[in-house]
């Protein structure tokens, strides 16, 4: 490249560098489990601190569904040591855990303390230091909202997490497509891609260090991969006809993907490192959305050789294509929990939509949504949540389940399209 | 106001973008800011100056593809409602790829105008309803382009002036989320 269009090429990027926060986010409880676990997370005692540590640990617990925090208003007291809590007035308040706190500046650093007790027995459960800077507040926040729910829930939190999603707005014949990524609560969303044409099918790395994404913005589709901290992307799949539905393999070396290259849509293995690809379904029918199982032997996937779109089975070195789904018309876009035991996926009956979940073992599909056009499961990291995007009347929005189907919360945008959400695997 | 203002930026940011970008280099720098870390780069300064410009809307941000080949530079046939060439669009059945009776005769005459133009070139855009997955939907929307470029070869065009893309449901042009608005989407374009 000479060097005119080296100069073109940087300005454009300097050009484009987005606002920090678009699409504003909230997140509602729609259905919360009957018996939240009462919380009290006294304000922790802060000396300077830009942001209010202890309000960010109790929206996280509370938007779990499993917790429900006490509102300060109604506290008798805000220890901030062990020695300043009487359990007793906890007790009485009906509070059976209570969290203090103290932040402390330290040169241009923080230094965060908390402590979380069982009220019953007045007993220290959990208790940790740790430092933060300034802007890094939030997500030590978020930090400790995981350390609570993991001591308390005994699995992983996910408040640490991020979700990747697709936006598209239209203004006449104009359309805004961007790629944002914002942390699990909604906050910090950034457009990391923006094209006029779409974008679509985000994939995190295993590490959640880069996202594999269709763009259209050639007006012919390609798969890119772009690592978040640098902005810097490659472009990684542009062959002839469909580049598309790319799923990291376990160890991120290599991703399955959707090409039409040699004729009908077939699931194909790209290697990261050399380039190379490799055909690994060989049907003249649709097949598309490769998800791979997380010990890396099985590709699962979306067919219609049967006449309806179903998922099948490929061992990810190539072999024999098993069908897996046999009830409901339609079942396609599957995705893995994490520990390999069930698939989420699409589940369609008579032109309804819903978001299901397959016991791998038993073949048996339970529904979790009420539908009618739910598109795009994925599990949370810990495996307690499916996300999907949704729609109600003519806004889309982006929701998650309890894989019991008992909790439910909804993430509110303000006026935009949103879709295709994809959780952070860390 | 204040929302559309920075949308129309934002498009034509990264109509700037695409156009700084198109190199043809495997390793592409990033069409917008894509780093998490530095994403208030961007000057006051130079955001009021571009929102000053007086080019947002209309179809020159569209890029130069369509503008240079649209419909204005098509022969007046093209805008006549009773020439069939004035149809440039196939609309399908749910889940079907099979073209219906009715668009026989609007192919076919597509097929006279390319033999007759051999140096004319015609991308099939493949379009599907909102339901079921979206790369499913990718697959549904070229198997539907697919099969007018089968009929328009059957008719002797050539395969050079033929192109096909999906944009599956990416691209709907009727916005509801009932059957008047699924069958407008579930379609090709022939764009010329």
């Amino acid at each position: 490249m000479n060097l005119f269009k080296k100069l073109v090429l940087v300005s454009a990027i300097g050009l484009c560098f987005a606002p920090s926060s678009y699409a504003e986010m909230s997140i509602e409880i729609t259905e919360g489990v009957e018996s939240a676990t009462p919380i009290a997370i006294v304000p922790f005692a802060s000396q300077g601190a830009p942001l209010d540590l202890s309000s960010v640990v109790s929206s996280d617990l509370q938007r779990s569904g499993y917790f429900n925090p006490l509102n300060p208003q109604n506290m008798p007291s805000r220890p901030s040591t062990a020695d300043a809590i009487r359990f007793a007035d906890w007790k009485g308040l009906g509070q059976n855990y209570i969290v203090i706190g103290r932040v402390q500046p330290n040169g241009a650093q923080f230094n965060i303390e908390f402590e979380l007790f069982d009220v019953a027995k007045g007993e220290s459960l959990l208790g940790y230091r740790m430092s933060s800077s300034a802007a890094e507040l939030r997500k030590t926040a978020h930090h400790i909202s995981d350390l609570i729910y993991e001591r308390l829930m005994g699995k992983k939190g996910v408040f640490s997490g991020r979700i990747a999603y697709i936006t598209s707005t239209r203004q006449g014949a104009q359309s805004n497509h961007q790629l944002m990524v914002a942390d699990a609560d909604g906050a910090n969303a950034k457009a990391i891609a923006i094209s006029p044409e779409p974008l679509m099918s985000p994939a995190w790395s295993p590490d959640a260090a880069r996202i594999a994404y269709v763009s259209f913005e050639k007006k012919s589709a390609a798969i890119y991969t772009q690592t978040l901290a640098t902005g810097q992307r490659e472009r990684v799949a542009e062959f002839p006809g469909i580049n598309g539905a790319p799923a990291w393999s376990p160890d991120g070396t290599k991703l399955a993907v959707t090409l039409s290259k040699d004729g009908s849509p077939d699931i194909y293995i790209l290697d990261l490192g050399t380039r190379n690809v490799t055909k690994l379904t060989k049907n003249r029918s649709i097949d598309t959305e490769p998800t791979w199982s997380p010990d890396g032997r099985n590709i699962v996937f979306t067919s219609d050789r049967g006449g309806k779109p179903q998922l099948y089975v490929v061992p990810s070195q190539g072999g024999e294509e098993r069908r897996i789904t046999f009830s409901g018309s339609y079942n396609a876009r599957a995705s893995f929990s994490p520990d390999g035991k069930y698939l989420t996926m699409v589940h369609g009956n008579g032109g309804d939509y819903r978001i299901g979940v397959m016991d791998v073992n038993s073949k048996s599909i339970s529904v979790l949504t009420s539908g009618p056009l739910d598109e795009s499961p994925s599990f949370a990291p810990n495996g307690s949540m499916v996300l999907y995007a949704s729609r109600k009347g003519s806004t889309g929005y982006l929701s998650a389940v309890s894989v019991d189907g008992k909790m439910q919360q909804k993430l509110v945008f303000d006026s935009t399209e949103v879709r295709e959400p994809a959780w952070s695997p860390k | 106001m204040k929302l559309n203002n920075k949308m129309a930026m934002f498009a034509l940011l990264s109509t700037l973008a695409l156009a700084g970008c198109s190199s043809d280099d495997e390793k592409d720098a990033s069409l917008t800011d894509g780093s998490l870390n530095g994403a208030n780069g961007i000057g006051d300064a130079s955001t009021s100056g571009l929102n000053g410009g007086s080019s947002f809307g209309g179809s020159g941000l569209n890029g130069g593809r369509y503008g240079a080949h649209g419909a204005n530079g098509l022969p007046p046939e093209f805008s006549d409602p009773n020439n069939p060439l004035s149809k440039r669009t196939i609309y399908f059945m749910l889940d079907s790829s099979q073209v219906q009776q009715d668009f026989i005769p609007v192919i076919a005459a597509h097929a006279r105008y390319l033999l007759a133009n051999p140096s004319q070139h015609v991308v099939l855009e493949g379009n599907g309803d909102e339901r079921g997955s979206r790369e499913y939907n990718i697959g549904l929307g070229e198997q539907r382009a697919k099969s007018i470029a089968a009929m328009l070869k059957a008719q002797g065009v050539s395969e050079a002036q033929l192109s096909v893309v999906s944009y599956g449901e990416e691209k709907p042009v009727a916005m509801g989320h009932d059957e008047s608005s699924w069958e407008l989407n579930r379609r090709v374009e022939l764009a010329y």
